[in-house]
């Protein structure tokens, strides 16, 4: 055998399993990625609000992307416990002025960031939300100020279409 | 196989047999050499294959009424206790034999950790054992989904949630899983499609883990080998046969005091309220066979090391054929062994009670003792036990404390040479 023919075997070795591999993850990305979200998912997208209802310490909930978002019309006592708070004393430091740009409305994802339920209104030691899951309590910003969960609830992308419609998303 | 040659009587038998022989296997497994000293506890494997083909049939049946639509899901569990004929009978069967089978792979897991029997050479046989428990778990979640009650879709919302620990991918998988933005009727396709495939997979590793459980042959309550065929051994039929009839009819008498008396004293009464994404029910618990489980992960305050945490628990059990250093099997002769392991059981015990319990106050502090006992145990106490610990004296073969002597020749020079 000459060292010659066996490298040309060697290549036609390396190039098989190497075309065999593409094919494989051809055929298997299809298969992984159809149970990604689908067209008729992403098309339901945004949604718009009407909030001329809400009276100041009033919450409702709405539901985008099948998660319940909390638009609630904050009291003046609440707007300025949130901003009270010390930014070092946060375990996920934000200020309120940037969670809540109109600080009379706050506008949330109402999911806990720990494993994702939803958080109860007025509750908790810190007169914000408190989840009944395992027991995270956040405050009238919605931040996390004790408990399991990581962050603070999500601020989702929403705008004042007019003075009494938010569009989320 | 089996130690000698075996030949079909009739001529279409050796016929068939030559061309597959599943005569064979029959006679193998029929005239499988069992150690006679196997006690109730060694009953619960047929107990166990008995529940496992009940789920299949029983999950086959309610597959042909159940919808699996986020819409209509509820309303055809509710179709089937109602409309269909004898359909509350196999609903119940269905959801108490998860119960019941849970209860079951309990007794048989501590069965193993009493008498040894993850021990050389059976190692293969106890992680094909852990695979099949880590399946069980999927597939009870995933089933317990179907019906679409709230406790179906927070339970599902939070233990797919358990994802977003991974740091940076998380999330992606989280809305993989989903098949969108949170637990809707993609996620419920998927689930239905799962929970109809593991039971089978369930099956294939339960042929494997009978398959490597007759190469060696049975531990024994003692915990010595015993060499087969011999005086120690008794052949399955119909001795096995007869002893394990005998408890599965005593376990199917439990089964059917829940399904017939208490069909819904392990579920949830938040689960025939149909799924809401807008409301939390106030107390998420999961079923009690995941309730130790769930007290690790509330016990760690910090979300991904209390995920690490509650997977090492049970992946932990997989490396014990290692961890535990005792050559000794059975916890017969283990004096010390023996009061660790009523301690774990007990630890165990309170750590299924606490996570049934709010996570704060006592029961958080109880949880948290209970969690460092847990892999203390298996971390720290079995290395240690296997060096410090003295055993008392084996037998030198089953017969032997009521015969005196071994029946083979062969053992006794085995374990004089040992002793020496």
């Amino acid at each position: 055998m000459s060292e010659k023919k066996s490298n040309r075997r060697d290549f036609l070795f390396t190039a098989t399993y190497a075309v065999g591999a593409v094919g494989a993850g051809a055929v298997i990305w299809p298969m992984i990625d159809q149970m990604n979200p689908d067209a008729s998912v992403k098309a339901l997208a945004s949604t718009e609000v009407d909030v001329s209802a809400v009276n100041p310490g009033k919450t409702i909930t709405v539901l985008w992307r099948g998660k319940p978002v909390f638009i609630r019309r904050r009291t003046p006592e609440e707007i300025a416990e949130a901003k009270s708070v010390k930014i070092d004393d946060l375990k996920h430091p934000e200020k309120d002025e940037d969670r809540a740009k109109n600080p009379e409305w706050l506008v949330m994802l109402g999911v806990c960031t720990h494993l994702g339920c939803v958080p109860l209104d007025q509750k908790g030691d810190y007169n914000g939300w408190f989840c009944p899951c395992h027991g995270s309590h956040y405050d009238t910003s919605g931040r996390i100020r004790k408990g399991p969960a990581p962050t603070n609830m999500e601020i989702p992308e929403y705008k004042f279409v007019d003075a009494n419609t938010i569009k989320i998303g | 196989m089996s130690d000698h040659e075996y030949t079909p009587k009739s001529k279409v038998g050796k016929w068939f047999n030559d061309r597959l022989p599943l005569l064979t296997l029959a006679n193998h497994l029929s005239d499988y050499p069992t150690p006679k000293n196997l006690n109730y506890w060694w009953t619960f494997g047929g107990i166990l294959t008995f529940c496992l083909i009940t789920q299949i049939v029983t999950g086959l049946v309610l597959a042909m009424h159940y919808i699996a639509h986020a819409d209509m899901a509820f309303q055809s569990v509710e179709h089937i206790m109602r409309d269909v004929n004898y359909g509350w009978l196999i609903r119940y069967i269905h959801a108490n034999g998860a119960s019941m089978f849970f209860l079951a792979v309990y007794i048989h897991i501590f069965r193993s950790l009493f008498y040894g029997s993850y021990k050389s050479p059976r190692e293969v046989i106890w992680i094909i054992g852990i695979i099949i428990y880590l399946l069980m778990m999927a597939a009870a979640f995933l089933g317990y989904v179907l019906p679409w009650g709230q406790m179906s879709f927070w339970g599902a919302t939070v233990i797919t949630n358990l994802f977003s620990a991974i740091p940076l991918v998380g999330e992606g998988i989280v809305t993989w899983l989903w098949g969108g933005y949170s637990v809707d009727n993609p996620t419920l396709t998927r689930f239905f499609t799962l929970h109809y495939l593991i039971p089978f997979l369930i099956l294939g590793l339960v042929v494997l883990h009978i398959w490597a459980l007759h190469v060696p042959g049975n531990n024994n309550p003692i915990g010595i080998d015993v060499k087969k065929p011999s005086k120690d051994t008794v052949p399955f039929h119909p001795y096995i046969v007869i002893k394990d009839g005998f408890a599965l009819l005593m376990f199917m008498i439990v089964f059917a005091f829940f399904v017939f008396y208490t069909p819904n004293i392990l579920g949830h009464a938040d689960n025939y309220i149909e799924a809401n994404p807008l409301v939390t029910p106030a107390h998420i618990v999961p079923e009690w066979y995941l309730l130790p489980f769930y007290a690790i992960l509330r016990s760690v305050p910090d979300k991904l090391l209390g995920v690490i945490a509650m997977l090492s628990a049970i992946l932990i059990l997989a490396a014990l054929p290692w961890l535990d250093t005792s050559k000794i099997r059975s916890a017969v002769f283990r004096p010390l062994y023996k009061q660790f392991y009523w301690i774990l059981v007990a630890d165990v015990l309170i750590l299924g009670y606490v996570g049934a319990m709010p996570a704060e106050g006592l029961y958080l502090l109880v949880a948290r003792i209970a969690t460092a006992y847990y892999f203390l145990h298996f971390l720290v106490v079995l290395p240690i036990l296997g060096f410090k610990e003295r055993t008392t004296p084996v037998p030198l073969s089953i017969t032997e404390p009521i015969l005196g002597g071994s029946p083979n020749l062969a053992v006794v020079k085995k374990k004089d040479s040992f002793e020496k």
